[in-house]
């Protein structure tokens, strides 16, 4: 097929320099991209369409029928990370989630970061995230964050940023797996000789996380994931990680605290759990701590938790660090607790709730990207430059009204990746999601999830918004 | 294992032999009709009574025609009995319970389901054979998959005893039709035409071929004889009934000859029932009243297991989440089928 029409537009192209030519990372692939004939690459899409379904590889979105299960929309075409650059962006991360593991610690503890000013402690304290009942509280081993997701993007200096941080329950390595796995069902040929770094060990790596911080002194520990349910729109996740670890898949319901001990009911009775990883929020987990409506949780699982008889992965309260206000503080953060600069740069962040950047915000506008604080999932994003004036001025009283809700960056250029678009190549915007495990020590999985916005022009890559993802190869 | 995971493969086991066994009860209808003349050759709403559900078609339907009852037992998503709804909920109870099945009973499972769901109708009903040949092909590839994959754990052990339970039911209903098929006079009982739809209805049970190494000729005695008492023919409701025992057993780990709980003894009841009758017997009492005896004993041996196994708990979620989803015998007015999993 003929590449040498593809555009790149003066936008950073993950696949092709400036010129056109293939970057040296891609060129084999580019090569064996232009092998083919005609309509071949098509056909391979659709062959993978077809795995998907029928794998059942599907997310639920919200806001439509109950139980909708859309296909997870997959482009065959992959994004490549050279292997050195990825090393560095491996230290990057270790680094940040280190540091912000320890700010975790420290601001439900001593509070030394709040004490020496660094970060202003109302900013924490009003985060949505922050939970005045996990205070005190010591995770085995220290670890609160077990499981993070971190958001990059490469912008137009052809740099990789830090967009946000997941520390609760970061969804999206399941498809990371399955991404490769339909793959190599559909275009094993496009694999020869390129030595890519694999995916297929996290559901190995995650078991050994947990295992490892099980409550002190268990034999064996007994494992768990616990889901929502089936409705939930990450639900086939939480089921591929049970079965890909062989553990149980289990719901609120199915857990009981008994005599002090979280435990199961199975058909031969209850049987003890030591370590939860769980993926409903932090305030649906225990209704007498929490919500008291909640449906989905453990009553009692918190008292278990204080004790030190359960462990929780995620920890309780981590949403306090990537609140997107705290976000702005994370290069000061690692450098009070490590002494050390970062290694992966924070996009420039206005914070709302500090007057100077409050009024720089609402005369620049029409130039920034607002985003709440505390929505995930690319909802309630406003981008200035696309805006009418109508919304902007929505905006800019929302944002009056309250400050501490708002912060705005400035429009990235976001790379972008060759995408299949009827039966030719077009750039499109693309992030990336490396996974991290944090138990004995920092594991982060070599690639990570590329979403990519499928519509022209956009940059919202969220799969309930149009969004689609690609394998991405980190080269060893 | 989690006592919700245990009801969810068992159900999923029936639901998937459920659909297999609609598409025998359909395969063998077709089958006797049509070598009836014109008077007789209409004769569809026996299947629906001999399915259980004749009440909801009724109020769905109006007259029994081919094309309303075929419309009713395949694509009729408002009949929770219909092969596309006893997918939808094997699909729903796999998907419950993703992580305690291997892969690839799921990948199939959801093949045959999108395989119904899609399915052209008016060339599914043009071209039943093929449609039904590939329920049938469908339910036993995840048979065999199960079978070859699955550790012989407390899993496999509740999906194989909901499997027999299954099936033991319809093939007894399978028996049932030709109680109800009307030949065209008495006098044509043990005639040619007789005689073909016995056997029709063994190979509707896919039976005949291995009925003629064990009995050789057709008999109406022999037919009930092996498709109800055989030891060794995997359809019959003997030896699905022995099977399931063996699974129950398994489970509960009581020996041989006793019982902990009321489902091994209704079990163990019903089974050496079969073992201490003849067809003779079956026939003497009338095999439609013995099938009707049948189906309400295996309804029993069902609640005692919901009570044991998958109720237990006294908390008021867990309860919602179960399922009872008995048919009723076929002659009785009552339904009882309802599913926590919406539509």
């Amino acid at each position: 097929m003929r590449l040498d029409n593809y555009q790149t537009d003066g936008f950073y192209d993950e696949m092709f320099d400036e010129a056109g030519t293939p970057r040296s990372r891609a060129d084999v692939l580019a090569s064996r991209l232009s092998a083919l004939s005609d309509g071949e690459l098509v056909r391979r899409q659709k062959a993978a369409d077809l795995t998907l379904l029928n794998m059942g590889i599907t997310f639920a979105v919200y806001g439509h029928e109950a139980g909708t299960e859309k296909v997870w929309p997959f482009d065959i075409v992959p994004r490549i990370v050279d292997g050195a650059e990825f090393e560095i962006i491996q230290r990057g991360l270790r680094q940040r989630i280190f540091a912000l593991n320890v700010f975790i610690d420290d601001v439900y503890n001593e509070q030394r970061i709040l004490k020496d000013g660094v970060v202003p402690a109302e900013l924490v304290f009003s985060a949505s995230c922050y939970l005045k009942q996990c205070v005190g509280l010591k995770p085995p081993g220290g670890v609160w964050c077990h499981v993070v997701g971190t958001d990059l993007v490469r912008d137009g200096d052809g740099k990789f940023y830090v967009l946000e941080d997941n520390l609760r329950c970061p969804s999206g390595v399941s498809y990371v797996i399955e991404n490769r796995e339909v793959m190599k069902r559909t275009f094993p040929q496009i694999f020869g000789g390129l030595r890519i770094q694999p995916v297929e060990d996290y559901p190995e790596r995650l078991l050994e996380t947990l295992q490892h911080v099980a409550p002190p002194n268990t034999q064996s520990p007994n494992v768990v994931v616990l889901t929502p349910g089936i409705y939930n729109s990450a639900y086939f996740e939480h089921s591929f990680l049970a079965q890909q670890m062989g553990v149980e898949l289990v719901e609120g319901s199915d857990l009981v605290v008994s005599d002090g001990y979280v435990c199961m009911r199975t058909t031969r009775g209850l049987q003890r759990v030591d370590v939860i990883y769980r993926r409903i929020d932090d305030t649906f987990l225990d209704p007498k701590c929490f919500r008291p409506d909640s449906a989905l949780g453990v009553p009692g699982l918190m008292d278990v938790y204080r004790k030190g008889r359960v462990t929780l992965a995620n920890a309780p309260g981590t949403g306090v660090a990537d609140d997107k206000a705290i976000y702005a503080y994370v290069p000061r953060i690692i450098k009070y607790y490590l002494g050390e600069d970062p290694i992966l740069n924070n996009v420039p962040t206005r914070i709302c709730s500090e007057p100077e950047d409050l009024q720089y915000v609402l005369h620049n506008l029409s130039k920034l990207v607002i985003k709440p604080t505390n929505e995930s999932g690319g909802y309630g994003i406003v981008i200035g430059p696309r805006a009418t004036s109508e919304e902007l001025a929505k905006c800019a009283d929302l944002i009056r009204a309250n400050p501490r809700n708002y912060i705005a960056q400035p429009m990235l250029a976001l790379s972008r990746v060759p995408t299949i678009v009827d039966d030719h190549l077009e750039g499109r915007h693309v992030d990336l999601r490396p996974y991290m495990l944090y138990g004995k020590d920092i594991f982060v999985l070599p690639g990570g999830l590329t979403r990519v916005a499928l519509r022209k022009g956009s940059l919202i890559v969220n799969s309930s918004q149009g969004g689609g993802s690609k394998d991405t190869w980190v080269l060893a | 294992m989690l006592s919700r995971v245990a009801d969810s493969v068992f159900w999923l086991s029936r639901y998937v032999e459920r659909a297999e066994n609609v598409a025998r009860f359909l395969d063998v209808n077709m089958h006797m009709t049509l070598d009836l003349g014109d008077s007789l050759s209409q004769q569809w709403e026996p299947l629906v009574a001999t399915t259980g559900d004749h009440k909801t078609f009724s109020e769905r339907h109006g007259p029994a025609t081919r094309d309303s009852v075929w419309q009713f037992l395949t694509f009729d998503r408002k009949n929770p009995n219909s092969i596309v709804s006893c997918l939808y909920s094997a699909r729903e109870n796999a998907r419950t319970i993703r992580g305690s099945l291997p892969s690839e009973v799921w990948e199939e499972l959801n093949k045959f389901y999108l395989f119904v769901r899609g399915a052209d109708v008016p060339n599914a009903l043009e071209n039943t054979t093929h449609f039904l040949g590939e329920v049938k092909r469908y339910s036993q590839l995840l048979v065999g998959i199960m079978e070859s994959l699955m550790s012989r754990n407390e899993a496999w052990h509740f999906g194989r005893m909901g499997r027999n339970l299954e099936r033991a039911d319809k093939t007894s209903r399978i028996l049932d039709v030709k109680y109800f098929i009307l030949l065209p006079t008495t006098s044509e009982v043990g005639t040619p035409l007789d005689v073909i739809q016995w056997a029709a209805l063994l190979k509707s049970a896919s039976a005949l071929e291995m009925y003629r190494r064990v009995r050789g000729r057709i008999a109406p005695e022999h037919v009930v004889g092996f498709l109800m008492l055989d030891q060794d023919f995997p359809r019959s409701v003997r030896y699905c009934l022995s099977r399931a025992e063996e699974s129950l057993r398994a489970i509960t780990g009581s020996p041989e000859g006793t019982f902990q709980l009321r489902a091994e003894k209704l079990l163990g009841r019903l089974r050496s029932e079969f073992e201490f009758t003849q067809a003779a017997d079956i026939i003497h009492s009338g095999l439609h009243e013995f099938i009707d005896r049948v189906q309400l004993s295996i309804n029993e041996v069902d609640a005692a297991i919901f009570d044991s196994f998958f109720a237990t708990q006294p908390i008021a979620n867990v309860s919602e989440q179960s399922q009872s989803q008995t048919q009723s015998q076929s002659q009785s007015q009552s339904q009882s089928q309802s599913s926590s999993t919406a539509e």
